[in-house]
């Protein structure tokens, strides 16, 4: 049986898409992302440091680009300006690379999204021929229009990025997803695999996550139970669950044959 | 002649000034990069023909870890 992701006219075996920020070093970044199955890894794009680093190995020399799907995002960017100049940027650096992830942020604490800016440049974007993978508030209205506008995918927060609170708002996340006709991934707020396993069973196409991973004890194990965790989410969705019921009349044990 | 680059100002040479050159300079030869000049990007094809001037502004970036 072939369950596959589709974004943008690719497919993909693996939902489990991930970050490579704030690990210790590349190779434990490589070995994280190996553990968790990802083919679709982000990147974000910044000035190089000019002087320093003259024979050092890149982030890319670790995630060659014929193994990988890049994901450049603008981590970072607070207008809709900013974040197309840099995905533009992206597009020349991973010639002529399409598929990108905007997120436009609001405010430093919370790194909560700015929809009205986001809006903006996915126009921008979208028109300028980008696949554009949306990171948004999980506000079903928003993301109609994101839909709209011809994002490929729409990310809604399950909580505050880097928060690990896991899903907050399931019933929003549901109606996002029963609204789309376009991928529905959970992006930011993941704590640990049992959230990743909650956004898939809720009907999520996907799940990115960084520090979820990144920051736990054992990044690569971790990464590893995210992965079965995206996968089980996936089956158990594609199963379908009983139905909720306070109690039950009907034991899963024959009531005949009983001793006494 | 006086370049701004990521911010930071830097001399170099009038002499032997396109952007193919510049990178060179950097010691970035063979490095995956996108570079801005003036707000305009570069395309890696037309480094050797785009040429700098006293006062241009450079920005010069490329992938790092990021989620």
């Amino acid at each position: 049986m072939s369950d596959l992701l589709k974004i943008a006219d690719k497919t993909y075996r693996s939902r489990l898409l991930v970050g490579t920020g704030k690990y210790a070093d590349f190779a434990q970044t490589r070995a994280a992302i190996d553990a968790s199955g990802a083919e679709i890894v982000t990147v974000a794009i910044r000035r190089t440091n000019i002087g320093q680093t003259a024979g050092e190995p890149s982030l890319l020399d670790f995630l060659p680009p014929e193994q990988f799907t890049y994901l450049p995002n603008t981590a970072g960017c607070y207008s809709a300006d900013d974040a197309v100049r840099t995905l533009r940027l992206a597009r020349e650096l991973l010639d002529g690379h399409r598929l990108v992830k905007l997120e436009v942020l609001g405010d430093p604490n919370t790194l909560y999204p700015n929809m009205i800016e986001t809006i903006a440049a996915a126009k921008i974007l979208v028109k300028d021929g980008f696949d554009v993978m949306v990171y948004c508030s999980d506000d079903p209205i928003i993301a109609k229009q994101l839909e709209d506008i011809g994002c490929c995918a729409v990310m809604p927060l399950a909580s505050l990025i880097g928060s690990g609170m896991g899903i907050l708002n399931p019933w929003n996340l549901q109606i996002i997803i029963e609204n789309a006709k376009i991928p529905v991934l959970v992006d930011a707020g993941v704590g640990t695999a049992s959230d990743a396993a909650i956004a898939m069973e809720l009907g999520c196409q996907g799940v990115l996550m960084n520090t979820a991973i990144a920051a736990a004890r054992n990044p690569v194990l971790m990464a590893g139970a995210m992965k079965k965790a995206v996968e089980a989410g996936r089956d158990a969705y594609l199963a379908g669950r009983m139905p909720k019921k306070l109690y039950s009349a009907s034991p899963s044990s024959p009531t005949s044959g009983l001793i006494a | 002649m006086q370049l701004t680059i990521n911010g930071k100002p830097r001399s170099f040479e009038a002499a032997s000034c396109n952007v193919a050159n510049l990178v060179h300079n950097l010691d970035l030869g063979g490095k995956r990069l996108a570079i801005e000049l003036n707000g305009e990007i570069v395309p890696r094809s037309k480094f050797e023909i785009t040429l700098l001037a006293d006062g241009d502004q450079l920005e010069i970036v490329g992938a790092v870890g990021g989620g």
